[in-house]
């Protein structure tokens, strides 16, 4: 196999930070090759270049031996290379084929054709096995749907060497193996391929060759058939990590919350939960699985006050061994909630749209749930500021101050931001949702450690995860949701992945599409 | 690999010198430019020029008394907008609202202004301003948040329905008269007292006052948090408790109350009288200095007071060297245009060929 794309001493410096920093790697001609990395160690940047989205400050870039310049995403497709971005850039009121069109120039008679686009799209479709409807709206399409749209739009303007940017973040198990047949058909027609990840098992199971990046460098590249999960987390990380998350045997568990009949309509009138019945013990970790998009947000939404429910449903609230009265949470939002005396910590999965206000520091964060305290109708901002240096302090937020607005931190410390300040209202309940993704693996080990921490000083905790293997060895039970029912509460000592996998596409009890 | 002639890049932190230098350029830059067209397109000597229009403002202190009169009645507006806008609320209204509390002050000058004594009737006319652009605030917000009407058009029209109103009110008061003209021309009554020899100082100390509780109020208190989370993430509000729907339009009638009040000085501190043409487009203008102000009530006054400089100066140097109006216009942009655009290098370098090691 020949030398396709070479990038020599490639250096990429945003600022003061250097994304890449001397960076040389070989894509070779037919090779599915993956970028592993953990977050924020340039692998996008890198890709980026190719891309034509960013232009290098410094080395060169070599496609079949030649030198070429990369200015845009049109030299790229020039050159044959395509991007498929981890956020997709597609127009959501156009259908596959006019998102497939744009951009591109009139056809061999000097037309622009809708129908010969199709038509040529419908030949990528059956040639590499793609199941996608040409005359659907984006709209419409599910994540899994615009993905594949995303891969024939690159291959319609005729790429031989497409760049995958986690491309299975949002995939679910079976859309991933699809995924993989079709990459795998891509290589069998010639194509190099390159997907960029952090998710090892995919690594090993798809690609021919891993180049590991650390840091904005490059750490080495080596055959998938001589690597081993272990070796590659090793270059990845540049030190062992302990893999195992440490759990304790739940103690003095009790009732803090229990739900029953809940049920979801959302704004479309879509019914998105269906009678759901659990409870939420304090001293334990309460895992929920599911494919996402089957209701976890809606869950904890519901208890949380931010999601309207159907009548019927009850959420009590149960304040602990004095005998004190259970509360009903349903009707009441937040500051009801909190009001109550009822301390809920919320970490949601939309750290920066919701949990977070962007342009604010972490002093002015620190002060969301509990600006209003008090009578005076001035802020009180020394609180705050001795709560955000304390977590910058003992989390080891990264930040030039707190009050650097958070927008401007990583994702990493974004999440160690939102995660300490729940924490420090000293929760009885602490619901989570996908709190580790996109995180590294040591931002994600602070978590669970955290998490445990809460669990054992006796706090309710909820983990809405995406990895059965986290789910598996952080949490107690895990309740598993699918379209919307709970198909299942097991024990998370005793379950196995797969009966996992089974509960998460057994629809209410039973088998459907 | 050939590095591209430019690139930008943006910069990571802006220095208050750098700031100011940067305008400071602008300005020269601008000057720089405007003689050329002066010069060659007028005739005319550009420092003379330049000296005309400085003089539009401070050519003498009742120039300079115009000038800040003017100047605060812009900034009154954008402070009143200030509170809206960071919460993302695009009120362009402020035109009408400007206009309902000149209408309600000037209704109770003409209607009870004989009958009340002076400090009851400045109080009504204060709250019957007050009341009447916060009514005309909270009717926009109140739609939003019912009905989700888009608050921009809302805004909008509800400034040609206030234009309505006033000049179907105006026409009604002036009765035989040809124009309605000063109102309660003989008795004075409901025109704000002299200060220091001006009504209208007392709209500067007013709106002087108001600069500083606004920018108090946006940065320390906490419906002043409320708003700034709300402008930046309505989930992020909601996930805090917020009520958005209550902040909204309490926003909106302060917004619209503070308009209400402007209005008030405008008819009692300055005008004396009411027309369509009360609040003279700064309505408008004043969106202009909210947003280059960023909400700071501070950096609004600065910007009030160029725009007011620029516009005096063009009107002086029209009338001095008999220019039509164009003229002097093209010189005022020019400064403006260079000034705006300084804002791209305050926030951008960009990064020639060759001079790459500087990062």
């Amino acid at each position: 196999m020949g030398n396709a794309i070479e990038l020599r001493n490639v250096t990429k410096t945003f600022g003061t930070i250097i994304a890449n920093d001397d960076v040389t790697l070989t894509i070779r001609e037919g090779e599915i090759l993956s970028l592993l990395g953990e977050n924020g160690s340039g692998k996008t940047t890198l890709m980026n270049m190719l891309s034509g989205i960013y232009f290098p400050d410094s080395g060169s870039i070599f496609v079949k031996g030649e030198q070429v310049e990369i200015r845009s995403p049109k030299d790229a497709y020039d050159l044959k290379i395509g991007m498929v971005h981890q956020h997709f850039k597609l127009i959501d009121v156009f259908t596959a084929t006019e998102n497939i069109a744009l951009g591109t120039d009139k056809n061999s008679q000097g037309r622009f054709s809708l129908r010969s686009v199709k038509a040529k799209a419908r030949e990528i479709c059956e040639r590499y096995g793609f199941d996608l409807n040409l005359d659907q709206k984006v709209y419409e399409m599910s994540v899994s749907q615009k993905q594949t749209l995303e891969i024939v739009k690159v291959l319609y303007r005729g790429a031989d060497y497409l760049i995958l940017d986690e491309p299975t973040a949002v995939l679910t198990p079976q859309e991933v193996e699809k995924l993989f047949a079709v990459i795998r058909n891509m290589k069998a027609d010639g194509k190099s391929v390159v997907i960029i990840t952090h998710k090892l098992k995919e690594v090993l199971e798809i690609s021919d060759r891993v180049a590991i990046m650390r840091k904005g460098r490059f750490i080495g590249s080596v055959l998938t058939a001589e690597a081993t999960e272990g070796s590659l987390t090793e270059m990845m990380v540049g030190e062992k990590v302990e893999l195992n998350i440490a759990r304790s045997t739940p103690s003095d568990v009790i009732k803090r919350i229990e739900v029953r009949n809940l049920s979801v309509i959302n704004h479309e009138g879509l019914r998105v939960l269906t009678d759901i019945n659990f409870d939420i013990n304090g001293g334990e970790i309460l895992g929920i699985a599911g494919i996402s998009g089957n209701g976890q947000k809606e869950l904890l939404e519901s208890i949380a006050g931010l999601q309207r429910t159907i009548s019927g449903t009850s959420i009590k609230y149960y304040p602990g061994e004095n005998g004190e009265k259970e509360l009903q949470l349903v009707g009441m939002n937040p500051r009801d909630i909190r009001n109550a005396g009822i301390h809920l910590a919320f970490v949601p999965e939309d750290r920066l749209g919701m949990g977070l206000v962007r342009s604010m520091g972490m002093d002015e964060n620190m002060m969301l749930k509990t600006y209003d305290e008090g009578s005076s109708i001035i802020t009180n901002r020394k609180l705050p500021r001795e709560m955000a240096e304390q977590i910058k302090e003992s989390l080891g937020v990264v930040t030039p101050s707190i009050t650097t607005p958070v927008a401007q931190l990583s994702g990493g410390n974004v999440q160690k931001v939102l995660v300490g300040r729940e924490i420090s209202s000293d929760p009885t309940v602490i619901m989570t949702a996908y709190a580790v993704r996109g995180l590294d693996i040591n931002t994600s080990y602070t978590i669970y450690r955290l998490l445990n921490e809460q669990k054992e000083r006796g706090t309710a905790v909820v983990y809405v995860g995406e990895e059965l293997d986290v789910l598996l060895e952080l949490c107690d039970r895990i309740l598993v949701l699918c379209g919307g029912r709970v198909s299942g509460i097991v024990d998370a000592r005793e379950v196995t992945k797969e009966e996992l996998g089974l509960l998460m596409t057994k629809y209410g009890g039973k088998e459907e599409g | 690999m050939k590095e591209p002639f430019v690139r930008i890049i943006r910069r990571r932190s802006d220095t208050f010198r750098h700031k100011v230098l940067v305008r400071f350029i602008a300005i020269v830059l601008a000057l720089i430019v405007n003689a050329f067209f002066i010069y060659f397109v007028t005739g005319l000597n550009p420092v003379d020029v330049y000296v005309v229009m400085f003089r539009g403002t401070f050519g003498n202190v009742m120039r300079f008394s115009w000038a800040i009169r003017d100047m605060v009645t812009l900034l009154g507006i954008g402070i009143a907008l200030a509170p809206a806008f960071k919460m993302r609320f695009w009120n362009i209204g402020a035109e009408g609202q400007v206009l309902m509390g000149g209408l309600a002050t000037a209704l109770i000058m003409v209607y009870c202004g004989n009958s009340l004594p002076t400090p009851v009737l400045f109080l009504v006319m204060i709250v019957a301003s007050v009341a009447a652009g916060g009514i005309w605030g909270f009717i926009p917000a109140f739609f939003k948040s019912k009905w989700r009407t888009n608050e921009t058009l809302f805004t909008l029209m509800m400034n040609y329905v206030a234009i309505s109103i006033v000049s179907a009110l105006t026409n009604y008061m002036r009765g035989q008269a040809s124009s309605l003209g000063k109102l309660n021309m003989g008795t004075q009554a409901g025109w704000l007292p002299k200060f220091l020899g001006q009504s209208y100082n007392i709209n500067i100390l007013i709106i002087g006052i108001l600069t500083v509780l606004i920018y108090l109020y946006l940065k320390y208190s906490k419906q002043g948090y409320e708003i700034a989370v709300i402008g930046e993430s309505e989930n992020t509000a909601l996930y805090a408790g917020i009520n958005v729907t209550r902040v909204r339009i309490r926003t909106m009638i302060i917004s619209g109350a503070i308009c209400g009040l402007v209005g008030f000085l405008i008819v009692s501190g300055r005008d004396q009288t009411i027309s369509t043409n009360t609040a003279g487009g700064n309505g408008f203008t004043a969106i202009i200095v909210a947003w280059l102000a960023k909400f700071n009530t501070f950096y609004m006054a600065l910007i009030s007071f160029l725009l007011i400089f620029l516009t005096k100066g063009a009107a002086e140097i029209a009338s001095a060297y008999a220019l039509n109006d164009f003229a002097a216009d093209i010189i005022t942009a020019v400064i403006l245009f260079f000034i705006l655009g300084s804002e791209f290098f305050i926030n951008y370098k960009l990064i020639f060929r060759g001079k790459g090691g500087d990062r």
